[in-house]
């Protein structure tokens, strides 16, 4: 069958597949994916294309954040805040910050014109809930970063109208030394609704894990989850939302506990059991014995 | 061919067949070698003349067609495949009758083929494979498991015998895959899935025959997998897990709530 194969493939086949893995890498590991893609393809211009295809669309899945150049904290790569490609807006610093996706890095920061920032009446909305999500995300996760965009109707003035904020929290854990990186990701979209005055919370939470000494095991878990709260002052409403996402995130947390516990002695048993049915090391020194048995039981109709 | 395995070592092991697609595409030079180092989840065929299944390896395999150890006969058929000789032959039945006691005990369901060929230096060699659909709609007796997929191959190169004994070389893959979803109770989708391979070495007496020593040899390397992956891998997982959201913060935040 690997005769049919060997026909060439053509450029962009090869950067497809390329991007397949590329963009397939585990949390914290595209760089090294890029390093063995990049020398099975042997072909530059290939890799080329495919990377800087690939590593846009990888950033922004998996929400990394990239320190920026004049010490003002991290801007996290995500569509709610992208401006252009390589352009992404951080709302807490009111800055745009120029992104290197292949290098990972943040080249630039420069202020966000008024056009790119939100009224001053969903702004107040805006700052207060990421001062309890700050607070939330630094007691809650040791290398967590957080963020909240506008991402609907962040030019209205005044009440009245709808808009949407999104809340993003990304956490990562990287050990390659140890074999084993990690992230988690959360993604709340908060809408405020003028008629009736109520906000919608609908969350995600994406969390994944990667352990490959000697082996290649991943963990990857999803939850969405939906919650509501009334429409009060700016700084009200971001202590209520902040304890719906506080709330949820805990349970989950709990939940992915439960089950991990359930795994050796519930969950795995209907893969394979630790010991026979019988709770005794299988008789391989008297199998003759068995297998008459069972043709006896058969023969007899009796047993299961 | 370096760079190759590094990616199967990465990628997310639900995605191991098209990855082993795209990689005999990309190197069709290696093909062989990425099909004898890269293994995959199990195939299954029905053996049209006995009606029962039998599982797809490497060492059932003559050019497109695969031999069902139950009716010895290749599907598709072919006309001059590949056969062991009648000892080892004799061997296989007895090994394949057996082992699919094991499996029943341990595995209560699944398949199992165990198929021998000739080796190079007078010995032999046997794979012994296991696939198990442990899901509520497989064979999964609890129903716990949205997707519980385990895949097992243990090859076993068998040294000629000298001075009564021989020497056992064991590989063991296993591939597992399981998923939780439990939408109804609201925790999401839980899934846990990978590949381990161990080997391990034995020189043992032939007093009582050539199938206890490698049964034996395959009951205990199967519970040492179960039991690091288990322990171990999905142990490192969770332990990633609180590292990322150190759940201390469950009691601590509880408290105020009630």
């Amino acid at each position: 069958m690997a005769d049919e194969e060997s026909q060439e493939l053509s450029d962009k086949q090869k950067k497809e597949i390329a991007k397949w893995f590329l963009v397939n890498s585990p949390a914290g590991e595209i760089q090294y994916v890029a390093k063995d893609v990049r020398s099975i393809l042997m072909d530059e211009d290939v890799y080329n294309m495919a990377v800087s295809e690939a590593f846009p669309l990888y950033n922004k899945a998996h929400l990394i954040f990239l320190e920026m150049p004049n010490r003002s904290g991290e801007v996290i790569v995500t569509s709610f805040g992208e401006l252009s490609v390589n352009e992404y807006l951080d709302p807490r610093t009111a800055q745009v910050a120029t992104v290197d996706h292949i290098k990972q890095a943040c080249t630039v920061v420069r202020p966000a014109t008024d056009e790119e920032l939100p009224s001053v009446y969903i702004e107040d909305f805006r700052c207060a809930l990421d001062a309890e999500v700050i607070k939330y995300v630094g007691e809650t996760y040791p290398k967590g970063v957080c963020s909240v965009y506008c991402v609907n109707g962040k030019d209205v003035e005044g009440p009245g109208s709808n808009f949407e904020l999104a809340v993003v929290i990304s956490a990562a854990r990287n050990s390659p030394q140890n074999f084993c990186n990690g992230t988690w990701r959360s993604i709340w979209n908060v809408g405020f609704k003028d008629d009736p005055q109520m906000i919608e919370v609908t969350g995600k939470i994406q969390v994944g894990a990667h352990y490959f000494e000697e082996g290649n095991v991943q963990l990857d878990a999803e939850h969405e989850c939906m919650d509501s709260t009334i429409f009060q002052h700016p700084e009200d409403c971001a202590i209520a939302i902040a304890n719906i996402i506080r709330h949820h995130e805990t349970e989950y947390m709990a939940s992915l506990e439960v089950s991990y516990s359930k795994l050796p002695d519930t969950t795995f048993k209907d893969l394979r059991r630790k010991l026979p049915v019988t709770r005794t090391l299988f008789p391989w020194h008297n199998t003759l014995q068995i297998s008459l048995t069972r043709d006896i039981t058969k023969e007899l109709g009796i047993g299961k | 061919m370096e760079a190759a395995m590094g990616l199967m070592r990465r990628i997310h092991p639900k995605h191991a067949e098209t990855a082993l697609s795209a990689l005999l595409s990309l190197l069709p030079d290696h093909s062989s070698d990425l099909l004898s180092q890269i293994d995959q989840p199990l195939q299954v065929l029905c053996d049209s003349e006995s009606g029962k299944e039998f599982l797809l390896c490497e060492y059932n395999r003559d050019g497109d067609s695969y031999r069902s150890p139950w009716s010895n006969k290749y599907h598709p058929f072919l006309d001059d495949g590949l056969y062991p000789s009648l000892e080892l032959r004799k061997l296989e039945i007895e090994a394949n009758d057996v082992f699919a006691i094991y499996r029943d005990q341990y595995y209560e369901g699944g398949i199992s083929s165990v198929y021998m060929s000739e080796g190079d230096d007078g010995g032999f060699v046997a794979c012994f494979s296991i696939k198990k659909d442990g899901s509520r709609t497989g064979h999964g007796r609890r129903g716990y498991l949205e997707e519980g997929a385990w895949d097992a191959i243990h090859v076993i190169e068998v040294g000629p015998e000298e001075e009564g004994t021989a020497h056992y070389c064991l590989t063991s893959t296993v591939m597992l895959l399981l998923t939780t979803n439990t939408k109804s109770s609201g925790s999401g989708t839980f899934r846990l899935s990978g590949s381990i391979r161990r080997q391990m070495n034995m020189d043992l007496s032939l007093e009582e025959g050539h199938l206890c020593n490698m049964g034996r040899m395959i009951e205990e390397m199967e519970s040492k997998l179960r039991y690091s992956l288990d322990q171990v891998y999905f142990g490192k997982t969770k332990e990633m897990v609180c590292t990322l959201r150190p759940p201390s913060e469950v009691v601590q935040l509880r408290m105020p709530d009630i």
